[in-house]
């Protein structure tokens, strides 16, 4: 059921122009008008949340560019790739930002702050699994050419679960 | 340093991953997962104990298999394993592991809950922070069951650290919005309201989200945040940009937490006058703000600005009393409606329609309207077009509705699939509401059925109907209208059930001309029928039958095609049954009971629109309550309208067949009626079953009296829990009424005591004899009164029908006059034009003539103004008067004492929109009753 709404939002949203305006009516796929759905597309890959009338759109638009800003500085030139492989920690940078469904934080520096913080706890019991490193990097550039186009697709399933409660 | 170092990960699982990516196909994927899974879960199952770290890297495979869109069914228990690890990272992926796939198994609940209570009295942070996450992710109620009380008590107190504070106040709101009972209030909701002072910003915003809803449901419990609220406010917006550091974004101050804060605001009226002062400062500077040149470039910026002015602008607007600023707040949305943003353009829009509804800014509102239009036209987005639609209706009024509804009737052709559904509901409302000439109504509705048939719901034709029935003067227009929109050689189904419905009513009112004779318009209608679905050939029989009584002439030709086999024996059970009956009834009735039967429709009980009520459902209730609440200004008589009629399903299982013509046959979906007692009861029981509706206020009893002078039957008074319905017969002085209450609830009526009250000068002129009635009535139950009426000399007021009863605890009162008046005692008399002169003349007396001037109330339309002093009781006499366009008639009032002669010329004047209504009777004080009664009429 999650599956169909993800892949219905993804044709709704990638059938839009650039230049046509971030928010959609979802009507009954999101449970009906109070709902929005509310995007941004960077390069491949699109940010869609879904939200009840008490956001303010454009809040939402900025909180957007909030979360990608912060991916951003905590992986470092984040890619697709990076959320891919790191589903993990994805999940937990969305935390930081949003809560069950509601907006926790928007500061980028305390976003990032809690995330180093989380990084430092994981350094202090990881000896062990700081191995694989190189191995990681070297998938990634392997597989970097054939960027396909259901990396989209991909994204969209790692956000939505999470964001279909925002409620 | 990058804050997620990229090579701490998992090996296992990114190999896994990498395998995934590089499967050339779905079917090579499925086997890839099928394979883990398999894996996976002979580790789970296997002997040997797993340590943290695998537990964890399975728990993350199954994960990610479960974002690809694959079920999974195990695992659960490992994850709630993770959560008593005194790992983090371990601790951290079993919660997300159970955020994600929520399990309702009680065992596990039980576990889970367990888990999260320690972490919560862990009095570490980190942990308190993962459970309280955890909680609002899955925000079940069994969790509102298990920490409803303990997240307050973290939140108010003095040693949480801020970030768990703000986890813990985002925490409880998702478990108040879940499971608001479950949430108690209580000493802590004082100091939640203070944490508006709090010196670290996300507390604030995370406390502001949470006051917000609480407030909605507890407005007194949390006052006081109003005063804070906006001092809060007030120092944000004056703040330099720079003040806030952090909370800067894109060089606007807390954009997030003042958009908060302005929400907040909205669950209260106008603040004190003080803080009233400083809310006023703050939100001239806010607007001020959007004149001032951007500080930067970036979207984000304009962004987060306009953020803050749209959510001002919604306080404004939401506060409605400011003109100054609501005015202001009207000429910024209109700079955004021209604004290369789409984002902008679309959010003006959508402000703007509430702005609307304002009385102070509805005229500033309508100056932008042919921008709006153009945006109808222009815009490339569908979302954007609909906002525009909604704000076209939003800002439509009697001044502009013509214009608003011919744009949006030229907007549907070629209007997106989506909504066209949508517009036809909106564009069929305006009409309604706003029609000063209900031919222009009429004409519209036609419109809208043929550019968009396919989405004219039932609603909207329904409602054409109603609304020509209870509308005499627009009848004879509506006839000659469909009869020629009928004309076009390919017309949509919905129009031949207007059609056929509305020629089967007043099909005679346009009969006169040879181009639309009875024949004609037979021929006309079953020239369709073939294509018609089975509901719409119903229909069409029933308006054949109709057409039996209306037009003798006829007859034969309709019997004909009834008697054919593909009616008499028509596969479909109702057809079948339909044609069988009616052939018979045609056969064996006599013209009279035809008559009977067949009678007119009596009008609809006003009601709330059903078109509006669906409007309503589509688009949730708020938008269109808004607008009505705001708009009352209009015609109540209109406005209030009928429900659909229901149609009794089939005509086998009632007694009369008028029945089965009072529903329309053709709407499948409609309920069934309650079992009628008997035919009469009937008609009214149609009505009534579809009461579940509030309905609003019932029009006033004088306009359903003089509704009442040239008719015998229909709905006489109705409110919410009361519908008296008449049915009344004359015979020269005698008459018998029958009155039918209806207990539109589902509680008794007890005490219930109907009185008929004769002033006492009426009581020698008329004599009503009744029986009392049950004084209890059921719920949904109906009881029927009969009077006996003798009318014993002339008379000029009308007895009062006094109805007391119990409702509730309560006691109810209602007083309607009856309409029973001197025209019901009518005979009509014909005589030719040489006897009526002669008459004329033998009654010149000056005390004998009552003459009346007035202006035209209704259209002046020949064929119903025919009609009207047909049901007065006159005969009208055609060829008398030397100017054919004046009416004249003549007819005897019976009295059980004397009898009277009256003759009656009614003189139109069409330039003037003006009559002059002559009376000559025998008698002065009949002249001057009918008269009265007669001019009310036009």
């Amino acid at each position: 059921e999650i599956q169909q709404i993800v892949r219905e939002t993804f044709h709704l949203v990638l059938k839009r122009d650039d230049n046509i305006c971030n928010f959609l009516e979802g009507g009954s796929l999101i449970g009906g008008s109070d709902y929005k759905l509310i995007y941004r597309h960077y390069a491949t890959l699109y940010f869609v949340f879904c939200v009840d009338s008490s956001e303010s759109e454009l809040g939402i638009l900025d909180l957007i560019q909030v979360f990608v800003e912060t991916l951003d500085k905590c992986f470092e030139n984040v890619c697709e790739l990076d959320l891919i492989f790191h589903m993990d920690k994805v999940h937990y940078i969305l935390q930081e930002v949003v809560m069950g469904g509601m907006v926790l934080e928007t500061n980028m520096n305390e976003i990032v702050a809690q995330i180093e913080a989380q990084n430092r706890l994981e350094k202090s019991e990881g000896g062990l699994s700081a191995a694989p490193a190189r191995a990681v990097s070297a998938v990634k550039n392997i597989n970097l050419p054939e960027i396909p186009r259901n990396i989209n697709i991909g994204d969209l399933n790692i956000k939505v679960p999470n964001l279909s409660q925002f409620v | 340093m990058p804050a997620v170092s990229k090579g701490d990960g998992m090996r296992g699982l990114a190999v896994f991953i990498s395998d995934i990516r590089n499967c050339k196909s779905k079917e090579a994927e499925i086997k890839r997962i099928n394979k883990e899974l398999a894996n996976i879960r002979s580790k789970f199952k296997g002997d040997k104990a797993l340590d943290g770290y695998s537990k964890k890297k399975y728990v993350c495979k199954l994960l990610f298999i479960f974002l690809l869109g694959h079920d999974i069914d195990f695992g659960h228990m490992e994850a709630v394993n993770l959560l008593s690890s005194n790992r983090y990272t371990e601790k951290q992926i079993g919660y997300l592991f159970i955020s994600v796939l929520v399990n309702s198994n009680s065992e596990l609940i039980r576990l889970i809950n367990n888990a999260i209570k320690n972490d919560l009295a862990s009095r570490n942070p980190t942990f308190m922070g993962l459970a309280l996450h955890c909680i609002a992710n899955v925000g079940s109620r069994e969790m509102a069951e298990a920490f409803a009380g303990e997240v307050p008590k973290i939140l108010v107190a003095g040693d949480t650290m801020d970030s768990v504070k703000q986890s813990a106040a985002l925490c409880l709101l998702r478990l108040y919005r879940t499971s608001p009972d479950l949430v108690p209030m209580g000493d802590w909701t004082s100091r939640v309201v203070h944490l508006l002072n709090d010196q670290h910003l996300g507390v604030v915003t995370a406390a502001t989200s949470l006051i917000t809803t609480l407030a909605q449901k507890n407005p007194e419990e949390f006052k006081t945040s109003v005063s804070l609220a906006v001092s809060r406010l007030s120092r944000i917006v004056t703040s330099a940009s720079t003040d806030l550091q952090d909370y800067t974004y894109y060089f606007v101050p807390a954009p997030w937490l003042s958009v908060k804060l302005l929400r907040l605001l909205q669950c209260y009226p106008p603040p004190d006058p003080a803080v009233r002062g400083r809310l006023t400062e703050c939100l001239e500077t806010i607007l001020n703000k959007a004149q001032e040149p951007p500080k930067s470039k970036k979207v984000q910026h304009s962004n987060a600005k306009n953020a803050v002015l749209f959510e001002a602008i919604s306080l404004i607007i939401h506060h409605d009393s400011e003109p100054n600023l609501l005015v202001r707040a009207c000429n910024q949305l209109g700079q955004f409606l021209q604004h290369r943003e789409t984002n902008l353009r679309y959010l003006a829009l959508e402000s703007m329609c509430t702005l609307a509804s304002s009385e102070f800014s509805h005229e500033a509102v309508k100056t932008h309207i042919d921008t709006v239009i153009n945006a109808l036209k222009t815009e490339r987005d569908v979302s954007v077009r609909q906002r525009a639609v909604d704000l076209l209706y939003a800002m439509c009024d009697r001044s502009n509705a013509q214009q608003i509804v011919a744009e949006m009737l030229s907007y549907l052709e070629t209007a997106d699939y989506s909504i066209r559904e949508e517009i036809v509901l909106k564009v069929a409302i305006l009409a309604e509401k706003y029609a000063v000439d209900y031919a222009w109504y009429v004409d519209t509705i036609l419109n809208l059925i043929r550019i968009a048939g396919d989405y004219v719901s039932e609603e909207v034709w329904y409602r054409v109907i109603q609304i020509v029935i209870n509308r005499d003067d627009v009848q004879g227009y509506a006839a000659k209208t469909v009869f020629e929109a009928l004309q076009a050689p390919a017309c949509h189904e919905n129009l031949v059930k207007v059609g056929g419905y509305i020629l089967g009513e007043f099909g005679n009112l346009i009969a006169g001309d040879p181009r639309s004779s009875p024949l004609v318009q037979f021929n006309l209608l079953h020239s369709k029928f073939h294509l018609c679905s089975v509901p719409t050939r119903a229909l069409l029989l029933s308006t054949y039958i109709k057409f039996v009584n209306l037009f003798p002439e006829v007859k034969t030709t309709i019997q004909d095609v009834l008697r054919s086999d593909s009616q008499l024996k028509n596969a479909d059970v109702e057809l079948q049954q339909r044609a069988v009956e009616y052939l018979r009834l045609s056969t064996v009735a006599s013209t009279d009971i035809l008559a009977t039967v067949l009678e007119e429709m009596p009008p609809f009980p006003e009601r709330e629109s059903s078109i509006l009520a669906k409007l309503k459902k589509k688009k949730g209730p708020s938008t269109v309550t808004d607008l009505e609440d705001t708009k009352r200004e209009r015609s109540v008589d209109v406005n209030g309208g009928p429900e659909p009629v229901p149609a009794s399903t089939s005509a086998a299982s009632t007694p009369s067949p008028s029945a089965d013509l009072l529903g329309l046959g053709a709407a499948p979906a409609a309920p069934a009626g309650p079992p009628p007692s008997s035919g009469g009861g009937l008609l009214v029981d149609v009505f009534s079953d579809s009461a579940s509706a509030v309905a609003p206020l019932a029009p006033g009893s004088e306009d359903n009296f003089a509704r009442f002078v040239c008719k015998n039957n229909g709905v006489l008074f109705e409110n919410q829990l009361l519908q008296i319905g008449l049915k009344s017969e004359f015979r020269q002085n005698l008459g018998r009424m029958f009155i039918f209450y209806g207990n539109k609830t589902s509680t008794q009526f007890l005490n219930f005591t109907p009185a008929l009250i004769c002033p006492d000068d009426l009581q020698s002129h008329l004599n009503l004899q009744t029986k009392p009635v049950d004084p209890t009535v059921d719920g949904g139950a109906q009881v029927q009164q009969v009077v006996n009426i003798e009318c014993v000399s002339d008379f000029t007021e009308a007895p009062v029908l006094n109805i007391q009863f119990r409702y509730g605890g309560t006691f109810q009162n209602v007083s309607v006059q009856l309409p029973i008046t001197l025209n019901k005692f009518f005979q009509p008399t014909e005589m030719s034009s040489q006897d009526f002169f002669q008459r004329w003349k033998q009654l010149s007396n000056p005390q004998q003539e009552v003459q009346n001037i007035f202006k035209a109330k209704h259209p002046m339309d020949t064929e119903i103004t025919k009609a009207k002093i047909i049901g007065f009781g006159s005969a009208l006499l055609e060829e008398v008067d030397p100017n054919p366009a004046n009416f004249v008639g003549a007819g005897i009032i019976h009295t059980k004492t004397t009898q009277i002669g009256c003759l009656l010329r009614l003189e139109p004047n069409l330039q003037a929109q003006m009559y002059r209504l002559t009376l000559r009777t025998s008698k002065e004080t009949v002249s001057q009753r009918l008269c009265e009664l007669l001019s009310q009429q036009f």
